[in-house]
């Protein structure tokens, strides 16, 4: 095959190309992403039932702030290493300024309650199935945000699988944290974040095999 | 230093470049066209130079970039530099080319690559080992018509759909899909 016949081949009737297709490929995979997660969780798990009272509490929005912040900042992350090209510098410190805000928080928090109060501001009550529940609530949101991926072009495998899973993962605990109890900011900074880190752990090791193109 | 002129000149040529793409992605084929035929010169410039020791491979690599790059020609913002992104692609073709080689240079004898390279000859290779009308025969019938009728017969949408009987959204969705099964078979996943 020539080149020069390749070349015509793809310009011959290629069309207009709809503007905006990463942007809408997102909206579409969040949307049903986190549909599907809150599904699992009415289904599974129900949203807590003292919610109306909790949003009262300022500590609520705190961790609401938390979770949405990382989970736009990780929306970031997904978006560039969706498209080739694009400089990465200054991801590590939007992913960062939310857990950076949250551990601070929780630092303070520690070091004003004493022996007894910490062990309960950190473990909480549900500390063991945390975790867990916010990896299976992203479940959805990852085959979604992997379905969008694919039809954009990663060059970067295994950090675009990463920021699937990390999307994914906080997505999911947006969803779960309308089911979850605990409001104690060293409870959100570390076991959130560790049931984040589970889907982010399997799209980097997934991203080579399910991303290529 | 080499990568220095070679900048240079991208740098260049990045706005008319760029001008082209934007043309062609809001629909003007000739100015489409026009970019591919420059893009091509610059893919095999760029890839010659890291392809040193596979000439053999220069070509064939040229051609999956930009089947790659047509294949993925809307996640190119206009607010990103060209070349950028254009790189970022072909190194990512290029990589994977490698690997490929690697993994297959596992399983078989690597004097193949040692005669190939001795027999390949430095000129301008315009023209790819590959077969286009091979690979189309492996593609299934809704997706080869459109690209036999529209891509190489130069036919509209509306005159494909009538000459297969296709409707005018399996036509567009065929081409779509065959170009992006082209560059799967061409990579080896189809197996």
């Amino acid at each position: 095959m020539r080149t020069d016949d390749l070349v015509t081949l793809l310009a011959t009737g290629a069309g207009a190309v709809q503007p905006h297709q990463v942007a809408r490929r997102y909206a579409v995979a969040i949307g049903w992403g986190a549909l599907g997660a809150a599904l699992l969780m009415a289904a599974l798990l129900g949203p807590r039932h003292d919610l109306a009272a909790a949003a009262l509490l300022p500590t609520f929005w705190i961790k609401a702030a938390f979770v949405t912040s990382f989970a736009a900042a990780s929306l970031l992350a997904a978006l560039r290493l969706s498209r080739p090209g694009l400089s990465l510098a200054w991801l590590p410190g939007v992913l960062g300024a939310p857990v950076l805000g949250i551990w601070l928080l929780a630092a303070a928090i520690l070091l004003r309650a004493d022996e007894a109060q910490r062990k309960v501001l950190f473990f909480g009550d549900t500390w063991n199935s945390c975790p867990f529940l916010i990896a299976l609530l992203s479940a959805p949101v990852f085959v979604a945000v992997v379905w969008a991926m694919r039809g954009l072009a990663p060059t970067r495998l295994r950090l675009a699988g990463a920021a699937a899973g990390l999307l994914s993962g906080a997505v999911g605990t947006m969803v779960y944290s309308v089911h979850c109890p605990e409001l104690a900011a060293p409870f959100i900074g570390f076991w959130y974040l560790l049931g984040m880190l589970i889907p982010t752990a399997a799209g980097t090791l997934l991203g080579p095999r399910l991303l290529r193109w | 230093m080499q990568r220095m002129q070679e900048t240079g000149r991208l740098n260049a040529s990045e706005e008319r470049l760029k001008n082209l793409l934007v043309l062609g992605l809001g629909g003007d084929e000739l100015a489409y066209h026009a970019f591919l035929q420059e893009l091509s010169a610059h893919l095999r410039a760029f890839l010659r130079k890291r392809l040193a020791r596979l000439p053999d491979e220069v070509e064939d690599l040229v051609q999956e970039s930009l089947l790659a790059i047509h294949n993925q020609r809307h996640t190119y913002d206009a607010g990103q530099p060209l070349t950028a992104w254009i790189h970022a692609i072909a190194k990512y073709k290029l990589i994977d080319l490698l690997r490929r080689r690697a993994r297959r240079d596992l399983l078989t004898d690597p004097l193949d690559d040692e005669l190939g390279l001795a027999s390949a000859a430095d000129t301008e290779a315009a023209e790819a080992r590959r077969d286009l009308g091979k690979l189309l025969e492996r593609l299934p019938e809704r997706q080869r018509l459109p690209i036999v009728h529209m891509k190489l017969g130069g036919l509209s949408v509306a005159e494909t759909a009538r000459l297969t009987g296709m409707s005018e959204s399996a036509v567009k969705v065929g081409v779509h899909r065959g170009l992006k099964a082209l560059a799967a078979i061409i990579r080896g996943d189809d197996a």
